[in-house]
């Protein structure tokens, strides 16, 4: 078995003491993030991205993938402690966790989210190192036209899966793809919209928009929200164990969860978030058993799917990443960026160029779950002290590691003075209700896009049939048509609304 | 003329502005056509997409009916110009503004600027504590930052160490 060899190989490299090291870091730090409400993965990665330029690239994609799956371990934590969703992927699991700790039984919650999350964890990992060879494979057939076809599914993909406003989602992704046209053109060397500033003709980077407008735009508006009262279940998290019952009945719960899971990571526009609101849905849907817990009320099986669903999808998400080169979501896109500052083109020749890197990516995800759960459930303690700690000591911290960040990307003061021009736009785009990830992921692709674009039409002599010619490409467009077309449909956007707005 | 949702309005005209600048910028570019695309080609044609983007939504927020209208509220300006501030105090405390002769102040110098200025966007922070704080985060990013991960920073004045 091919499979095994490559897991052999992943374990190889992920079991060093260095890598074993790194990732403890980053489901450490994954963790942390998840608990703290008002800091999100995005914000983190962005910040530690400059800490990882020493590290070898291996090391540095192992510590910042943890800090991805680590947040979803962390988020069900303050979800169900302290009703407040830890990270947006863990807003549905306030929803029962929530009541089942008040009803004093956070212990169950806990640890129906944790093992719930292992479980979807080992079967995520699994499914990424099975359909990643076969997608390489394919990956090598597409030409510039069914790239350009890909990533445009893939921004529909975005947008149509995401909450809001649908035309101000394609906005912002346009206006991110514009933003990534910033610098100097590839081809003729012609520096675009730099205003003759010297640093604006390398484009401006990543980190910079990732941290304003995620990191500083989101600490603003909280800060201008009264802080809440926060109730912290402490004292009750006592029995960790779930019954012989609560088993039995998050066993199914599970298993839905991780299938729907491993399968919406897969998508664009997917991975954590749009999972766990999906698994929620479809466990409402079920039947009840006879003299179950109502949802809403704390059923164990609205604690479950979710969180089991969220951390395989967060796992999925990186086979679009590791195998075409085409990130799915925001964080997604910053891993491209880790990527590319170490010299690693993503795409489909990653597996066969770095191979060590690639498996012991996928392996350390299995480690990385395995010391989750252990940081999660028998640790819980130290998570929850964590929780006391009011916001007023915790946002001089983060704008203080955004800063760090930010002027250690370059060690450049220009930065500094980018990111508080985004931090202002990150705050006005809440003003505004137009969410900012989309506007990530037009920034990342802009000039992936572009490039495709050029070379699709320079093989064709310009004539711009050749999308829908050719198979592939026109296959992945009629897709992005029938997903626009399906959430334009009356009967679907009242659903689709409905479904974001749960709480 | 009645605006229905004030915030889908303002982005409306926001995306519009934007677009429009971006496709006029565009123009100044050689353009080309599909098959020798110049530098102006694709933002041209994103900046024409994005205006139209947003007039469509500038017209949805004039005659959709939306919740409560929508509103935009209150600015919070002192958060907002608080936050934004102390990361450009610790940006010149780290790198100096040669152009006017401001000094690099240094690291420890900026963290401490840096807590004060943004916990005082917070109503009800006192001196003492975040005195604590920036001390706490001081040692700690000295930690951290300058002895484990090696960062290449300014940690003291400038005019200390030379």
């Amino acid at each position: 078995m091919e499979l095994f060899e490559h897991l052999a190989l992943g374990f190889g490299v992920a079991f060093t003491p260095i890598n074993l090291l790194y990732c403890l870091v980053g489901c450490i730090l994954g963790t942390l993030i998840g608990v703290l409400p008002g800091i999100g993965p995005v914000a983190t990665i962005a910040m530690l991205l400059p800490a990882t330029y020493a590290l070898p690239p291996v090391s540095a994609l192992i510590m910042l993938a943890g800090i991805y799956y680590g947040a979803q371990y962390g988020g069900s934590t303050t979800a169900i402690l302290v009703n407040l969703p830890g990270e947006s992927s863990s807003a549905v699991t306030c929803i029962d966790g929530y009541q089942m700790a008040r009803k004093g039984r956070a212990g169950p919650a806990l640890a129906a989210a944790g093992l719930g999350s292992f479980f979807a964890g080992c079967v995520g990992t699994l499914i990424l190192a099975a359909f990643a060879p076969p997608l390489t494979e394919l990956a090598f057939k597409f030409g510039p036209a069914e790239y350009f076809s890909l990533m445009t599914l893939g921004l529909i993909g975005a947008v149509v899966l995401a909450s809001g406003s649908l035309l101000k989602a394609i906005a912002m992704i346009v206006l991110g793809l514009l933003l990534g046209l910033i610098g100097t053109d590839v081809n003729s060397g012609v520096a675009r919209y730099s205003f003759d500033i010297p640093e604006l003709t390398d484009g401006i980077g990543f980190v910079v928009i990732a941290m304003g407008v995620f990191g500083y735009g989101e600490i603003i508006s909280n800060l201008s929200q009264p802080e809440h009262e926060r109730e912290v279940f402490t004292a009750k998290v006592s029995g960790l164990f779930p019954t012989k019952q609560d088993f039995k009945d998050m066993a199914p719960a599970v298993l839905r969860g991780t299938t729907l899971g491993c399968a919406l990571g897969i998508l664009p526009g997917g991975g954590a978030l749009l999972s766990s609101f999906a698994s929620y849905a479809l466990e409402k849907k079920m039947r009840m058993k006879p003299g179950e817990v109502p949802f809403g009320q704390g059923n164990i099986r609205g604690v479950a799917s979710p969180e089991s669903a969220n951390n395989a999808g967060s796992q999925t998400s990186f086979i679009p990443l590791l195998t075409l080169g085409i990130p799915p979501n925001a964080v997604m896109a910053l891993m491209v960026g880790a990527m590319t500052i170490h010299n690693i083109q993503p795409g489909p020749q990653v597996m066969t160029s770095n191979p060590e890197l690639f498996w012991g990516l996928i392996a350390s995800m299995w480690i990385g779950n395995a010391m989750l759960v252990i940081l999660n459930l028998p640790l819980i303690g130290m998570w929850i002290k964590l929780l006391t700690v009011p916001y007023r000591y915790l946002f001089p911290s983060i704008v203080l590691f955004c800063a760090i960040g930010v002027y250690s990307t370059n060690n450049n003061t220009f930065d500094v003075w980018m990111v508080g021009i985004f931090g202002v736009i990150g705050y006005i785009f809440v003003k505004l209700g137009c969410e900012p990830a989309p506007l990530l992921l037009g920034f990342i692709l802009g000039p992936m896009m572009e490039e495709n674009l050029r070379r699709a039409l320079l093989l064709s002599r310009g004539d711009w049939s050749v999308f829908v010619t050719r198979p592939i490409s026109a296959g992945l467009l009629v897709a992005a048509v029938l997903m626009l077309v399906i959430v334009l449909l009356p009967a679907v956007k009242s659903k689709r609304e409905e479904a974001f707005v749960e709480d | 003329m009645n605006i229905k949702s004030q915030k889908d309005f303002f982005s409306g005209l926001m995306f519009m502005g934007v677009g429009v600048a971006f496709a006029w910028g565009a123009t100044t570019y050689n353009v080309g056509n599909g098959a020798r695309m110049g530098p102006g080609y694709f933002p041209l044609y994103l900046g024409v997409l994005m205006s139209i983007l947003g007039a469509a939504i500038t017209f949805k927020a004039l005659t959709v009916e939306s919740v409560g209208g929508d509103k935009i509220g209150r600015w919070a300006w002192k958060p907002l110009i608080l936050i934004i501030l102390a990361n450009l105090v610790f940006g010149v405390c780290l790198g100096g503004l040669p152009s006017i002769g401001v000094p690099a102040l240094g690291m420890i110098a900026g963290i401490y600027l840096l807590t004060f200025i943004a916990s005082a966007a917070e109503a009800g922070w006192k001196v003492k504590n975040t005195f604590i704080l920036a001390t706490i985060l001081a040692a700690g990013s000295y930690v951290a930052f300058v002895m484990a991960l090696k960062l290449q920073f300014q940690v003291w004045p400038a005019f200390i160490t030379g």
